[in-house]
């Protein structure tokens, strides 16, 4: 997936997360600033979904910046994925 | 075809925004007898894609224990509504809601569109079922011919608000504007033998006048009503639900049915009034509505 510009998708409601994306040069690498109310508790199950999901679009380099309010995973990759695709000019169905 | 018959209750559906996370995963959990996951009226138009991937992945991931699940996509005719079949059809909720149908060759054109999605997917035609909203004049005026088009539509609703809107009333809370297509939805449902939802009660304090509409409608013939509040769940599923009177009732009728049917008698009395196939069969609804076992009594 080319990433063509800034998107974003969620919100900052209780058990949303707001996805912000970028896109960087190539061989920048995956940029997460990753900020949540559970970070102690989920962090490292989080950025592992992240990576799991840019891993499934084929994203190696992208500037993220996230902040999370207790989402569960259908969450997370729901509003990855929406940011990403918006970002990609390539979501379908919706008004701007 | 045979399509696999619905073996939830039906009193209270309750709506949920497609775009809220909050809610659509708590959406189980007040009691309703099904969730509506709505791509619809309830999410922005610049948010349809969001709504509908969020209501992708919750499908995947939700179970919504003892819940019916149905989608209601927007209109195929919109920007939004075929990508919302090609999304939500392959996931195979309980059923799909299809807003706003007015003909016959519309019904026809969606269901095309939802079996072709089976077919690329290889998937049957006969689990995910079909609800049809009958929500303009013409809509109205057609129901019966849509409702009885596919073995797999098997429940019709009436969308008040936007039929309202398309008859140019002012609708007030007596729904005396919409109660001919009230009757007339009801009607047709009957005579495909299906079940049929009435619309949203949309002033959520007003706890009696939602009482009085249920009750109201329950004596239309209509199976259960749409709901956007979980504070109207109880008082809808108390109106459907049998009380113990009819509960006592009904298991007279049906004990002496099976004792009269026995000795060869088709029609008998039971404290005075005559009890014959019609009152049985509406006797065994009502044990069925309060999840009684006829061999039990």
């Amino acid at each position: 997936m080319e990433l063509k510009q800034k998107a974003q998708a969620g919100s900052f409601e209780s058990s949303d997360i707001l996805v912000m994306v970028e896109p960087v040069e190539k061989g920048a690498g995956r940029l997460i600033e990753l900020k949540s109310i559970v970070m102690q508790q989920f962090g490292e199950d989080l950025l592992k979904q992240i990576h799991a999901n840019l891993d499934k679009f084929a994203i190696a380099d992208v500037r993220l910046i996230i902040n999370d309010k207790g989402a569960l995973p259908p969450t997370v990759s729901a509003r990855l994925e929406t940011a990403l695709k918006r970002a990609a000019q390539l979501q379908t169905g919706t008004l701007n | 075809m045979q399509v696999k018959q619905t073996t939830f209750k039906r009193r209270t559906m309750l709506y949920i925004p497609g775009n809220n996370p909050a809610m659509l995963q708590q959406g189980s959990v007040y009691g309703a007898d099904g969730v509506l996951l709505d791509l619809e009226d309830a999410v922005a138009l610049n948010q349809k894609d969001a709504a509908r991937i969020l209501v992708s992945h919750m499908l995947q991931y939700i179970s919504y224990e003892g819940c019916e699940v149905t989608v209601r996509v927007n209109h195929i005719d919109t920007p939004f509504g075929l990508e919302d079949l090609k999304q939500i059809v392959p996931l195979q909720p309980d059923a799909i809601r299809l807003p706003k149908v007015e003909t016959l060759e519309e019904i026809e054109r969606i269901i095309t569109v939802i079996e072709r999605i089976e077919d690329e997917h290889q998937l049957p035609h006969d689990q995910m079922k079909v609800h049809v909203m009958i929500e303009t004049a013409l809509g109205v005026q057609n129901v019966y011919d849509i409702a009885k088009f596919s073995p797999r539509i098997d429940a019709i609703s009436i969308g008040g608000q936007d039929l309202a809107a398309d008859m140019q009333l002012v609708k007030a809370n007596d729904g005396i504007g919409i109660d001919y297509a009230r009757k007339q939805i009801v009607m047709a449902a009957k005579a495909c033998k299906i079940d049929v939802f009435d619309t949203v009660f949309v002033d959520v304090e007003n706890e009696d006048g939602l009482r009085e509409e249920a009750e109201y409608i329950k004596k239309l013939g209509f199976t259960g009503k749409a709901i956007i509040n979980p504070r109207q769940i109880e008082i809808v599923n108390e109106v459907f639900t049998p009380t113990e009177l009819e509960i006592r009732k009904a298991a007279k009728i049906v004990k002496a049915f099976e004792r009269n049917k026995a000795e060869g008698i088709g029609v008998f009395a039971v404290d005075g009034k005559m009890v014959d196939a019609p009152v049985v069969q509406r006797a065994l609804r009502v044990l069925e509505m309060a999840d009684i076992d006829v061999e039990s009594l």
